[in-house]
């Protein structure tokens, strides 16, 4: 059960949150002239990470807003919370 | 009723001025308030307990905490009946009802014991591999096993406690008030810290209850009894004894069942019965203790075998006496004033059987004072006795310690064998945790590994679980561990950093010999895990039949996989496996332990959220006048909606055929107040639902109406639904009933993290809202009188459009909007008043419609009257894998712009032309109604195997056409209108001609 620090409500409990999976995955615009494979792996493809891992996070139960977080999937620790759109950041050593 | 013939003349924290009665298999017998079950039974001269999983062996009490394998029993009677409850964590109440399990027909005589003789028959994975052939006979022998394996029954009546959860933060949890949980937590709240401090006993002093040990030159008890009375007076502390902490989640949180009522018949007026927290802590502090290991030997499961622990623990703090005469075999020191606590009770303490080579001086000295003989460098060889123990043979091991030398040695004759193989800290929760743990050697142990600080999960271990067997260790370590937590959370103390009481010493310490099983020169069984019935032999084999992981002989053979979590066999059994592998243990690995720690009841879990209060449940403002009309209704989501209402006699299928002829020759109104709502306004709207619906938005006129697709990224169908332009930058979007709430989270994320540049919100608008739909031939004459100032022709108010108009009768000057759609083809208007004013919407048609039979239909006859026509429900004709194409709405997919799930669409997959595709059918036979799901197949032979072609989405009989009609799904379908398919169900074909599907023309009275 994590605790989630919401950028607008504060730290709260992870059954507040729904997660969106994998973050910083644009959704292409010239789709039209994608190829089969291409598209394919924007709808379907995610990275399986040890370590690190970017992904959205909503605030499903509570105000409804979208964050961004970076999570060690071997720890769950939470390495930084931060806007949708902005870059990845950086992370301590 | 028999009196406590084993009960001592003094001593133990009982009660000797109170009994109870209580009753064990139907015998009635006595105990005080203070004891167990176990420690009543003790006293009561009760011996066998319980017959073992599988072999059907009596067995005794072995353990007097939660550790027990074999008292396992049920306890209460009707609703309140629990199987599996370990004895020995049943506190005594008057009037207990206790009954023995897996035995029949009785304990002392049971037929399962046949098992025992027959064990060839049931070696380590005889369920996977003696059962398994022919198969065709595996429901015979499941049937045959499960009777005879197995614990206990479940309740048959319901359970009438309550059951409540509670959530709770605090800086500093401490599990476990043993000596060095107390320290923690005292000096944890002298910081100011809220602290929370929770032992699964009854009463607080862990380790110390069964001791006679001293503090400060006192009783340990009295030190225990001060530090209660500080923690209970700090406002900061929550005490919570009757608490086991089960679990130790992500971000420490933790959750806990706390017995409220357990030790009582009947939870006090207004109590649950168990309480579940849910803890969210700063910082852990696991002073969760150690365990004791038995030592595996030739029929060490004899009733009258016990952990050495276990008996000081039934002397000091229950008063009893587990047995007369007793042999006590160790391989630590820890055993040592167990022999000296024994003898002092009265019990003749026979030898005491010492492994090591030479016994540690000190204690020697102390036990020769006692007359207790100390027999060094030999090993109890083999418990004698059946039903209790009658004595042991005493042996000698060679250097390896893998056989005899000479042979069966000489018997003692005893009816209490004390084993101590050493102990094992209880680290389960600190493995939940995700810290690892690491082997020593020396120490015969797991213990605490390295715990990063910084990591998520804040945890620290003190006292026996950290693997300090000294009690000034633990209170030193306590103390120190609790207020360096509190100080991790933010908690300071002025002054002076933590004193610690001072322990009365204890002769130094010669190190363990551990030894997982004691060689023996027959084939008596020896057991490692009692609970699960699991002999070293069965380890042995599994070795030798290429088991290597721990986690594979553990399934195998299931070895730890009792209610016990093989709290007693675990670190024994990984010794007889490294060993049968001949590698070191950590090569071997432990198993991974998981929540709960303990049993968790399914009342617990469930809390309050039982029968009403499972799910929250919605009606509309209209749900009593569907009431009283006698509706019967059918849950949408968490909707109850009217599914029809049979009028007096009627049955379903009549009902219905009369709702869908009504709706089609006269009038008919549905409560579509479900329909989901979106209320979306923003001067991007119209881009916006251009990017989410397949179709075009921005050429919608301001009150027009207009349905749309919406797509996954992987062109699938989710959802559709109309959507109306009430004002240039405002927009009311209808939902499915049921996908309401994931439509407004699909477009939130898209506006949110895809499209911040898009100026748009969405706000749930479906509780704001009544709406009645009204729809047949007489509906537009309706809706004259009900809305008198509206222009109603059809070129005034055409079909898909809306209009905003007042309704006669019901106030004045409440915005209605009317919209000229509907889901039945014929002529419709959804009427959509503020919530509040539904009942009287409602009544006003009732009214005005009485002249033309108007006829409330329900879900089922909507489904009848939109499947005529061909309109797809979301959910039905659709599943996840289903395109536009696939349902014939291509011709609704914009080429002009992009939208969610449009790439998808080309893709080589969604365009393949054998793809299946909606169709209507009809069958030859025009009675026959096949069931929706039924397979479409190649020929009209349904004898398997088959390869399914697709199959029948929606299937209703139709009183309009007088006959049966389907929808389906079928490969390439849309190619193969005329032809005809078989329908296989039930063993059958039936065949059925290929339509395009829409089989009834409301014409032009809908227009």
């Amino acid at each position: 059960m994590l605790l989630l620090a919401c950028p607008w409500c504060g730290p709260r409990s992870e059954e507040e949150f729904s997660c969106g999976g994998e973050g910083h995955i644009v959704r292409p615009l010239a789709s039209a002239e994608m190829d089969d494979a291409a598209w394919g792996d924007y709808v379907f493809m995610r990275t399986n990470t040890k370590g690190v891992h970017y992904e959205r996070w909503c605030h499903a139960n509570g105000c409804g807003r979208w964050f961004n977080i970076a999570r060690s999937t071997t720890t769950n620790e939470i390495l930084a919370v931060y806007q949708v759109g902005d870059n990845k950041p950086e992370l301590p050593k | 009723m028999t009196a406590g013939k084993n009960r001592l003349e003094s001593g133990g924290r009982i009660d000797r001025a109170q009994h109870l009665t209580f009753q064990f298999d139907g015998e009635t017998m006595s105990g005080h308030p203070g004891d167990t079950l176990a420690s009543a039974l003790i006293a009561n001269g009760v011996r066998v307990v319980g017959r073992s999983f599988k072999y059907h062996r009596p067995r005794g009490l072995m353990a007097a905490g939660g550790e027990e394998p074999n008292g396992l029993v049920r306890l209460r009677t009707g609703g309140r009946a629990e199987p599996n409850v370990r004895a020995t964590d049943i506190l005594l109440y008057e009037g207990l009802v206790a009954e023995s399990q897996n035995r029949w027909p009785s304990l002392n005589f049971d037929l399962g014991s046949l098992n025992d003789r027959l064990s060839p028959l049931f070696p380590a994975g005889f369920y996977y591999k003696t059962f398994m052939w022919p198969a065709n006979m595996w429901p015979v022998y499941e049937g045959v096993i499960r009777r005879m394996a197995g614990l206990g029954r479940a309740a048959e009546t319901p359970d009438p406690d309550r059951y409540e959860k509670q959530y709770a933060h605090c800086d500093v949890l401490v599990v476990g008030a043993g000596p060095a949980g107390l320290a923690a937590a005292q000096w944890a709240a002298r910081t100011g810290a809220r602290v929370i401090l929770a032992d699964e006993g009854a009463e607080f002093g862990g380790a110390l209850l069964g001791k006679a040990e001293e503090i400060d030159g006192g009783p340990a008890l009295a030190w225990v009894a001060a530090i209660r009375g500080e923690l209970a007076e700090a406002e900061n502390v929550r005490c919570l004894p009757r608490t086991t902490v089960t679990g130790y989640y992500d971000h420490n949180a933790l959750t806990m069942l706390q017995r409220v009522s357990d030790h009582l018949a009947e939870p006090e007026p207004g109590q649950p019965r168990q309480r579940l927290w849910q803890v969210r802590a700063k910082q852990v502090v696991l002073a969760t203790g150690a365990l004791e290991r038995p030592l595996v030997l030739a029929n060490n499961d004899r009733p009258g075998v016990m952990l050495a622990g276990a008996a000081q623990t039934y002397i000091n703090r229950y008063g009893v006496r587990p047995g007369q005469k007793a042999v006590l075999f160790i391989n630590n020191d820890s055993a040592y004033p167990v022999a000296l606590d024994l003898a002092r009770a009265g019990v003749k303490v026979a030898a005491v059987v010492e492994l090591r080579a030479q016994a540690p001086l000190g204690w020697l000295s102390r036990l020769d004072e006692a007359g207790i003989e100390v027999m060094a460098d030999r090993a109890v060889v083999a418990v004698e006795g059946k039903k209790a123990v009658s004595g042991v043979r005493i042996g000698k091991l060679n250097a390896a310690r893998d056989s005899l030398v000479g042979g069966m040695g000489r018997r003692i004759d005893c009816d209490l064998v004390c084993l101590s193989g050493g102990w094992t800290p209880s680290l389960h929760l600190l493995s939940q945790s995700g810290a690892k743990l690491l082997w020593d050697a020396a120490a015969g142990c797991f213990l605490p590994g390295p715990i990063d600080q910084t990591a998520a999960q804040a945890v620290r271990v003190v006292g026996t679980a950290n693997g300090g067997g000294n009690l000034q260790d633990c209170l030193d370590l306590g103390a120190e561990v609790g207020n360096s937590a509190a100080n991790a959370a933010g908690h300071r103390r002025r002054g002076r950093g933590p004193r610690s009481p001072k322990a009365a010493t204890t002769p130094d310490e010669t190190p363990i010999l551990p030894i997982w099983s004691i060689p023996q020169n027959g084939t008596s069984k020896a057991f490692v895990d009692f609970q699960s019935d699991v002999t070293a032999a069965d380890l042995h084999l599994a070795a030798r039949e290429g088991y290597r992981s721990i986690e594979h002989v553990k399934r195998y053979t299931t070895t730890g996989m009792g209610t016990d979590q093989g709290r007693t066999s675990n670190i024994n059994a990984l010794g007889i496996v490294a060993g049968a592998l001949d590698v070191d243990i950590p090569e071997v690995g432990h198993t991974t332990f998981r929540p709960p720690f303990s049993p968790l009841t399914f009342g617990a879990v469930a809390g309050r959220r039982i029968g009403p209060l499972l799910d929250p449940v919605r009606r509309t403002p209209m749900h009593a006048w569907h009431q009283a009309n006698g509706a019967v209704f059918e849950p949408v989501g968490q909707w109850l909606r009217p599914y029809y209402y049979p009028a007096t006699g009627e049955n379903m299928e009549r009902a219905v055929n009369r709702e869908v002829l009504a709706a089609r020759t006269s009038l008919g109104i549905m409560d579509a107040t479900t329909l989901g709502k979106i209320d979306i306004q923003g001067p991007d709207a119209a881009e916006f639902l251009n990017r989410v619906y397949i179709n075009g938005w921005k050429g919608l006129a301001v009150g027009g109406c207009r349905y749309g697709l919406m797509l996954g990224e992987d062109g699938m169908v989710f959802d559709d639904g109309v959507t109306a332009r009430l004002a240039p930058d405002h927009f009311h979007m209808t939902t499915t009933t049921g996908g309401a709430a994931h439509v407004l989270d699909w477009l939130e994320s898209w506006s949110q993290t895809e499209w911040p540049e898009l100026s748009v919100y969405c706000t749930s608008s479906t509780e704001q809202w009544a709406v009645a739909s009204i729809c047949g031939p007489n509906a537009r004459r309706l809706m004259a009188e009900l809305c008198p100032e509206m222009d109603l022709s059809g070129e005034a108010f055409p079909h898909m459009t809306w209009q905003s108009g007042t309704v006669a009768g019901i106030a004045a000057g409440i915005e209605a909007r009317i919209f000229r759609i509907g889901f039945t083809g014929e002529l419709s208007y959804e009427i959509n008043v503020p919530a509040g004013y539904g009942p009287a919407l409602w009544q006003a048609i009732m009214g005005l419609g009485e002249k033309y039979a108007i006829t409330p239909f329900g879900t089922e006859a909507m489904h009848v009257l939109r499947a005529e026509v061909g309109f797809i429900m979301i959910g039905q004709e659709t599943d996840g894998t289903v395109t536009p194409h696939d349902l014939g709405l291509g011709r609704m997919v914009s080429s002009k712009k992009d939208f969610l799930g449009k790439r998808s669409l080309t893709r080589a997959d969604t365009m393949r032309e054998d793809r299946p595709q909606l169709v209507g059918l009809l069958t030859d036979d025009p009675m026959i109604r096949v069931p929706e799901g039924a397979q479409f197949i190649a020929g009209s032979d349904a004898s398997p195997p088959q390869t399914g072609l697709g199959h029948v989405t929606s299937s209703y009989y139709s009183p309009n056409l007088d006959r049966t009609f389907a929808l389906g799904l079928l490969q390439g379908g849309h190619g193969r209108h005329g032809e005809s398919i078989h329908i296989a169900y039930d063993g059958k074909a039936v065949r059925a001609e290929i339509t395009v599907p829409r089989f009834l023309d409301p014409g032009e009275a809908a227009k």
